[in-house]
């Protein structure tokens, strides 16, 4: 929009005002509409009063952000951004030594991936509030994020995968989180030429085990044909026991997908028996393959992550494992797979499918004991469509995504190009209600709504495309969510709110249920960092070889040294900056000049390391980050570097 | 010229609304006005973290008068807050010391601001212990309280004293620390 142009919108802006403002006057007299203005206000649906918390907690992915943020619901405020994936300098996330292990790959240092759809841990297949999984695309790994801190607490790599898109889906307990691979790739990965796919290329489907504490391992792949695997969602009720993962590009091709991946009318929905996994791997069923990948975990104790290499995978082939995998077909290029609260409709959202194709779970065990079997590929049965179809849902709109449920029997479905929410009754598949979305909604989601027990009180589109809902900010637009009331028949927009990078998926969840856990601070006698300081007596520098360690406290306000003399150029100066204070949010900076690095941001009770390399002679101040008090602005010293091969005295003070 | 334009239409708007609602309305507007005030960080409930410089006056038996004064004074927020602070806390015994009738009269509604310069001249930015305190006179440095006032410290043996009130304990607390001191601490 043009400068004149957005004059004009500004004259009928007033004049649209005038209008209703006219209006406000002369229905002053009616009694019985003096309150419609109010009764129409739907933004107070969405109104948090000032001082009063939100009812839900909603935890969006950030997309290419590589992080998780999480707002209220109603509110659409926005709490905490999660560094996960991607260093984050205002956390020092990813710069400090204590995280950057969280970031190693078998590739090394990884600092950034995309982010796709966030899982929160499920007991009896509802959501318990204790972790949220999540997903990085591009080098393939899976985050778990630990709901009492919001800190990311293990990320484990995907071996054998090219690209971690159908994740990190749960089963009911949390038992196993799942990781498709978008991508087939050479299995294993080896040098060949791009147009021996078919003959080459693999796809595998890994299920993490997630073990009491929360500590993730591959326990097992299955190894199917060389499709792109798009979502994926696990059984419940009746189901339990089973996950279900889309497939595209059954075709099999290797260029252009846009047009070689759309040639076939029905691609798959692989059902795998994920019980039965677990027979044949008691059994001894599985290969054990080499693969290299990382399992890195923070330490909440020494208050610092490590990476674990490992080498071997277990790998199932369905050929020698009857009855673990059966194809579904589905058409067409199904993107979101989706079970609702009961167990029994297992939704396709075919996405170049005129109408939608809803597989019941009845019939697929009758089709299984049936036999009716259209093909076998690689050993995997193919149910006759017809045999596993409940129904479908003619002509709801163009491009289906994703569904999700209210646990009232009905299900509302993204509509990607004609950029619509569109709600019908899973047992009628009649459409019941459609409003539009602005603009091109990916997923969708209803707190708990991919869950046994949806919370179906809002339902919020999750939006690529803004163009002129908001103020521009030049050629790079915000994203958006968007938040409909979903209590009654009909769905009602009542706000929009910008999010942090695209927000790929998001999870729901009752505040209630996350809230009371937060924690409030580390305890420094918990703390058991290898350079933990307990009290400010133990401040000190050492020095070993050009190593210098400097124990340095932190609390309101000043460093509990804060003239350091005797550092060199050349020396790698570590700041073992440990947060003295043992109060509710009071965090302290800390930040050096010329550091080649980013901040430290340390929690009350918390130590954390700056790398410091000082290049060049001269005293250098020091300072606190975060405005911890009412000297905070006093809270800061000075470093003094000396040349190389000086003679200066290793000294440290705080008002001598 | 914009801005003023917009606060006059806003107020016109208010006061056409206004004029509209009937009488339940405005009781509603009003509570929900009331309801929107931000509560101090006084009411922050929070029994993890270490124990700021209010809750462990409010929980020593031997500081009720000057909790008791606080709280009529209205600032027990400023006792909360991130500090540093240091207060010199007169106990119990140290305001039973003043005139009878002094403490009644400061309680009383009317007397707040009065009441309010007296306590905040007890208070300190930063923390000072009775170790800093000794630093303080060693190197001949003042005593700034939060009123604007500077306050004569000075050593007697291991004793120090604030304008000649003696502290008689120290409490580091989570944002500041107390130093009890025997008398309550008037301007020379």
């Amino acid at each position: 929009m043009n400068v004149k142009t957005m004059k004009k919108q500004h004259i009928i802006n007033k004049l649209f005002a005038l209008v209703v403002l006219a209006g406000v006057v002369t229905s002053c007299g009616s009694s019985e509409n003096s309150k419609g203005a109010l009764g129409s206000d739907v933004a107070s649906q969405a109104y948090v009063t000032p001082g009063e918390h939100d009812d839900f907690y909603a935890f969006m992915s950030g997309g290419f952000s590589g992080q998780i943020s999480v707002y209220g619901l109603p509110s659409g405020r926005l709490f905490r951004v999660i560094p996960v994936f991607s260093q984050d300098p205002e956390k020092g996330y990813g710069y400090n030594e204590e995280t950057k292990p969280m970031l190693e790959t078998s590739f090394g240092f990884v600092p950034w991936d995309d982010a796709h759809h966030p899982e929160l841990s499920q007991t009896n297949g509802v959501p318990d509030g204790r972790w949220i999984f999540i997903n990085g695309n591009n080098t393939p790994r899976i985050a778990r994020i630990d709901l009492k801190t919001f800190e990311t607490a293990e990320i484990i790599e995907i071996p054998n995968s090219g690209g971690n898109h159908s994740s990190p889906f749960t089963t009911e307990n949390s038992e196993y989180i799942v990781a498709g691979t978008r991508f087939s790739v050479p299995f294993p990965q080896k040098d060949v030429a791009i147009d021996t796919y078919k003959e080459n290329f693999k796809g595998t489907l890994s299920f993490i085990s997630v073990a009491e504490d929360g500590d993730m391992d591959v326990a097992f792949q299955v190894l199917l044909p060389g499709y792109d695997y798009d979502l994926a969602h696990a059984g419940k009720g009746k189901s339990h026991g089973w996950m279900f993962f889309t497939s595209y590009n059954t075709e099999e091709e290797h260029t252009l997908l846009e047009v070689n991946a759309s040639q076939r009318d029905k691609d798959y929905i692989a059902a795998i028996n994920w019980k039965k996994a677990e027979e044949y791997m008691a059994q001894g069923k599985f290969k054990e393959m080499p693969a290299s990948y990382v399992d890195n975990h923070y330490d909440e104790s020494k208050q610092m992550a490590f990476s674990d290499t490992r080498n071997t995978v277990k790998v199932l082939i369905p050929s020698e494992c009857p009855g673990l995998v059966y194809f579904l077909p589905t058409p067409k290029s199904p993107h979101g797979v989706d079970v609702d609260p009961t167990g029994e409709f297992i939704v396709g959202n075919g996405k170049l499918s005129s109408d939608m194709s809803i597989h019941s779970f009845d019939k697929m065990i009758k089709a299984i004991e049936g036999e009716k079997f259209e093909t076998t590929i690689d050993g995997i049965p193919v149910l006759q469509y017809e045999e596993v179809l409940s129904g479908i849902v003619a002509q709801p709109g163009l491009g289906p995504l994703h569904t999700e449920f209210d646990g009232k029997g009905n299900a509302y479905t993204s509509f990607f190009i004609s950029s619509e929410i569109v709600k019908w009754n899973l047992e009628t598949k009649e459409v019941l209600d459609r409003v539009p979305a602005y603009y091109s909604i990916g997923h969708l989601m209803i707190p708990g709504g991919d869950s046994k027990k949806p919370w179906g009180k809002y339902v919020v589109a999750l939006n690529k495309i803004t163009k002129d809902r908001f103020l521009p900010t030049g050629p790079e637009l915000t994203q958006s969510a968007q938040l409909y009331d979903i209590s009654g028949e009909k769905m009602k927009l009542i706000l929009d709110f910008p999010t942090i990078g695209e927000p790929h998926y998001a999870q729901g969840i009752a505040a209630e249920l996350i809230a009371p856990n937060s924690l409030k601070y580390y305890k420094l006698e918990d703390n058991n960092h290898p350079h933990a300081m307990k009290s400010p007596n133990d401040s000190r520098i050492v020095r070993d070889g050009n190593v210098v360690r400097v124990y340095m406290g932190a609390i309101r306000s000043h460093f509990t040294v804060d003239n350091l003399e005797g550092i060199k150029v050349g020396d790698k100066v570590y700041f073992h900056v440990t947060n003295l204070e043992q109060d509710w949010d009071v965090p302290h900076g800390f930040s050096v000049m010329g550091a080649n690095n980013a901040e430290l941001l340390i929690m009350p009770g918390q130590t954390e390391t700056l790398l410091w390399e000082p290049q060049r002679e001269g005293v250098y101040p020091f300072y606190c980050t975060d405005f911890c008090s009412a000297l905070h602005q006093e809270m800061q010293g000075y470093a003094r570097v000396s040349a190389k091969g000086a003679t200066t005295e290793l000294k440290w003070s705080l008002d001598e | 010229m914009k801005t003023p334009l917009k606060f006059l239409a806003f107020g016109l708007i208010t006061l056409v609304v206004a004029s509209c609602s009937t009488p339940t309305n405005k009781t509603e507007e009003a509570g929900a006005v009331a309801d929107a005030t931000p509560k101090g960080q006084a009411s922050v409930v929070d029994d993890e973290s270490a124990k700021n410089i209010l809750q462990v006056a409010a929980s020593s038996p031997d500081h009720t008068t000057l909790v008791a004064a606080v709280t009529a004074a209205q600032i027990e927020h400023v006792l909360v807050n991130a500090g540093p602070l240091t207060v010199f806390a007169p106990n119990n015994v140290a305001f039973e010391k003043l005139p009878a009738g002094t403490v009644e009269n400061l309680l009383k509604p009317e007397n707040k601001a009065q009441l309010a310069t007296i306590l905040t001249r007890h208070a300190a930015p930063g923390s000072y212990d009775v170790a800093a305190l000794k630093k303080m006179v060693a190197k001949g440095r003042t005593l700034y309280m939060a009123t604007g006032d500077y306050l004569e410290v000075t050593v007697d043996g291991d004793d120090v004293l604030i304008n000649g009130c003696k502290i008689i304990g120290t409490i580091n607390t989570s944002n500041g620390i107390i130093n009890v001191v025997d008398q309550v601490i008037l301007p020379k």
